[in-house]
């Protein structure tokens, strides 16, 4: 039956259809759903790992063990399992290992643009570029034999515009692999006297993927009618297919290592052949290098940001295209918010009105805290790193800059222990606050160690924040309820007077998570009561806007009641006016 | 239908765009298209302004919709709907809902919220609006703007009605499937008002 699935759902159906056995992966955008869906089916052990060398570490495991495994993440996430996977690559693997790794050229909702092809060359690892959801499936099973023939743990790379969006597949049927397990410390046991030899290996491995490149059938050239060339694959290829229908195409479906010979030919024909490539000049560069120049690239076409089929039309053509709507007043910019009823909006409140204070921000929902009304955060660079900031900041200015680093509890435990550890030991005065919403909220609502529930819903053992704080040196640890505003403005302000490294856990689930109930309640504004001060407004809860004077839209309010503790005058209450 | 149909779903984070692009994006695959749906997640969910694109043709490529090639924009927001006007072809049409959602931006004073109606009048472009919050209260239930507006967009396309309901069926969750068909009924009998130019 021909269906819609997402890019991510059929990289995951594919992984069923492969045998996949072990899947692990921390949550990130654009790649998340890929390990949620693998989650739906039985059969295949899944977990959510608490970041991503972890996961890899897990995947690399399971494939040694002799089966097939999937491990995936977003492009920042490949950084972090960036050192188990350049050794992997020496000791490959038995049974198939895929890592699944998606960029997101556009950044909607990442902190750089980087491109994993990069890794992957200097890893010596090979590349593989799904198009659409039905290459999607077909690439997984495609991956893992080009896993198992070369004894390489393979990347599938996927881009924003593939992994979330939708299109037509057929599903196949599952089949079970299973390899046997042999001892073979020559080949896993990667010390100086056994990664030689493995070396040797690796870069023979290179040469032999490069034959395979040259033949394999995703690799193919589209005749055209018309005398235009391009090189592209993955999303890219759908735009210049969409741009130009009439145009040959070189269709690159293994992107790392490149077909030279097929290329070469390729490029033959044509007095000029653009490469069409999001991100960085990857193919470009390495086909120059082979010594082809009639190539176009970046020269006219962007480094930065997503394309489409009318910028690559653009580009080639240099013809503006005529829009015929045009709005010419500047129109509201609508930034993301903190949603109605988030337990963060009441310490970002708090944040905001201290005084001289660095606020080092994380990844995660609270990085909203840095948008208005708040502006209270001053830095976000990766996971994990608000903590060591603060540290450096902290010691930079001889202890005399007071600094908070603010972190989530999944962000916490997937690389947040070590900055403490590090802070404590160095006898740090940092304080550091753990938003904790009890899930992974901004990618949407997956669990982790300290949430006390696995990928499948079922309980385990629950990491006690407040413990291990305390475990690891702290000298102050407490719980606080975010919703409680006036108290710990109060609270917080004494603490960073206290030498040592201090956590506030600041501990209320996530409004709009299902496993929490809330009696609810809706607050209501009085206008006779209301002083129009507009102090409710600076909370910046989505349900409160004003027209004449602040009011609440019943049904945007999740019932915090945090605007009450606000209002100085008494006018919110959960009364409605009659 | 040969050159295809493009659609464009705008709105705020949350109101169920995505929803509604894969229950749209059903019923076209249904009537024999291929179909693609590229969809935005992420920070943008945070009541930040989204789009999902909706793409129906005999084959597909990229899944994005470009500047000046959408046929409808269906707008689950009306400042959204101006946002991504740029989108709608010369004789493309313009859905959108009544329902006003400030952004922070307006709350705190940094801007207007715009008179949506003179600038569509201004530029000229063909529009109906559904007046949906007065719908909605009728219905008791604030979460089914999507459907609503999807009963009455279905009347554009000559595509029958039972496909639409089947395709609801299947995507909406078994608790909320039978407000949804109400919604859909209800957006389907709406009376036609084109917004003057
Ligand atoms: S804080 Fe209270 S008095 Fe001030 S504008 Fe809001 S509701 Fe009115
Ligand atoms: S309106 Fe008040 S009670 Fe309702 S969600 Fe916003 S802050 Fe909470």
């Amino acid at each position: 039956m021909k269906m819609l699935l997402l890019g991510n759902w059929a990289v995951a159906r594919g992984c069923y259809e492969a045998g996949v056995k072990v899947a692990t992966a921390y949550p990130g955008t654009p790649s998340t759903e890929i390990i949620e869906a693998i989650a739906q089916y039985d059969g295949i052990y899944c977990e959510w790992a608490p970041n991503e060398k972890v996961a890899l570490e897990v995947a690399i495991g399971a494939a040694i063990y002799g089966r097939r495994a999937i491990c995936s993440m977003k492009h920042v996430g490949l950084n972090v399992a960036a050192d188990p996977l350049f050794t992997a690559s020496y000791t490959g693997i038995n049974a198939g290992l895929l890592i699944a790794v998606a960029d997101d050229p556009g950044m909607h909702s990442s902190q750089n643009e980087q491109d994993t092809r990069n890794i992957a060359k200097a890893a010596k690892v090979p590349v593989i570029e799904p198009a659409d959801s039905q290459e999607c499936i077909d690439f997984v099973k495609i991956g893992f034999e080009i896993s198992e023939k070369f004894d390489t743990p393979v990347i599938l790379r996927l881009t924003t515009r593939v992994a979330h969006s939708q299109s037509v597949v057929e599903e196949g049927q599952r089949e079970e692999i299973e390899f046997e397990y042999k001892k073979d410390i020559q080949k896993y046991v990667m010390m100086p006297a056994m990664a030689r030899p493995r070396h040797e290996f690796v870069e023979k491995r290179l040469k032999s993927l490069k034959e395979l490149s040259e033949t394999i059938e995703i690799n193919k050239v589209e005749q055209g009618t018309q005398k235009m060339a391009f090189i592209a694959s993955g999303i890219a290829y759908q735009y210049v297919k969409e741009a130009y229908p009439d145009a040959w195409v070189l269709k690159l479906g293994m992107v790392w290592p490149l077909p030279e010979r097929l290329i070469k030919d390729f490029c033959s024909k044509f007095e000029k052949v653009y490469v069409v490539e999001e991100l960085d000049p990857f193919l470009e560069e390495n086909i120059k290098a082979i010594g082809i120049n009639n190539i176009v690239g970046k020269e006219i076409f962007k480094l930065t940001g997503e394309y489409s089929p009318s910028f690559i039309k653009k580009a080639v053509e240099t013809k503006e295209i005529e829009i015929p709507y045009k709005v010419e007043q500047k129109l509201p910019p609508r930034l993301p918010v903190l949603c109605p009823g988030c337990p963060h909006r009441g310490i970002f409140y708090v944040l905001s009105r201290l005084k001289d204070v660095i606020i080092t921000g994380d990844i995660g929902c609270y990085t909203l805290g840095a948008l208005s009304p708040f502006n209270a955060m001053d830095s976000c660079i990766c996971m994990g790193a608000s903590i060591g900031m603060a540290h450096g900041i902290s010691n930079a200015s001889d202890k005399k800059q007071k600094v908070i680093a603010v972190i989530g509890d999944s962000t916490f435990v997937h690389s947040g222990i070590t900055g403490i550890v590090d802070a404590v030991y160095n006898g740090s005065d940092i304080l550091v606050m753990i938003l904790d919403n009890s899930t992974t909220g901004m990618t949407g609502h997956q669990d982790h160690p300290a949430t006390g529930y696995t990928i499948k819903g079922q309980e385990t053992y629950k990491l006690d924040l407040v413990a291990l704080c305390k475990v690891l040196g702290c000298s102050v640890v407490e719980e606080i309820n975010p919703y409680k505003i006036n108290e710990n403005f109060e609270k917080i302000r004494k603490l960073l007077a206290v030498s040592g490294v201090k956590v506030v856990i600041a501990k209320a689930p996530c409004r709009l998570h299902r496993r929490y109930k809330f009696t609810i309640s809706k607050r209501y504004i009085d206008f006779e009561k209301c002083k129009n001060c507009k102090l409710c407004l600076r909370l910046g809860c989505p349900a409160i806007s004003i027209k004449e004077k602040p009011t609440i839209d019943e049904n945007l309010c999740l019932a915090c009641g945090m605007c009450e503790n606000v209002c100085k005058f008494g006018a919110i209450s959960t009364q409605k006016e009659q | 239908m040969k050159r295809g149909l493009n659609i464009l779903v705008v709105g705020v984070g949350g109101q169920g765009n995505i929803l509604l692009s894969k229950i749209l994006g059903e019923v076209l695959l249904n009537t024999g298209y291929d179909v693609k749906i590229s969809e935005v997640h992420g920070m943008a969910q945070r009541g930040g302004s989204v789009v999902t694109y909706v793409k129906a043709a005999e084959k597909v490529f990229s899944p994005l919709i470009d500047i000046a090639q959408a046929d409808f924009i269906l707008a689950f927001e009306k400042l959204e709907a101006l946002r991504w006007l740029g989108y709608l072809k010369k004789e493309g049409t313009l859905i959108y809902s009544d329902y006003e959602i400030p952004p922070v931006s307006v709350i705190t004073g940094a801007y207007e919220y715009p008179d949506v109606e003179r600038i569509l009048r201004e530029i000229g472009v063909r529009a109906y609006k559904v007046e949906v919050k007065k719908l909605l209260s009728s219905l008791g239930n604030s979460r089914v703007q999507n459907t609503l507006m999807l009963g009455f967009f279905s009347r554009f396309l000559d595509i029958d009605e039972a496909l639409f309901k089947k395709s609801i069926e299947r995507n909406v969750k078994r608790e909320f499937i039978e407000i949804n068909l109400k919604a859909f009924e209800l957006g389907r009998r709406i009376e036609m008002c084109e917004v003057e130019k």
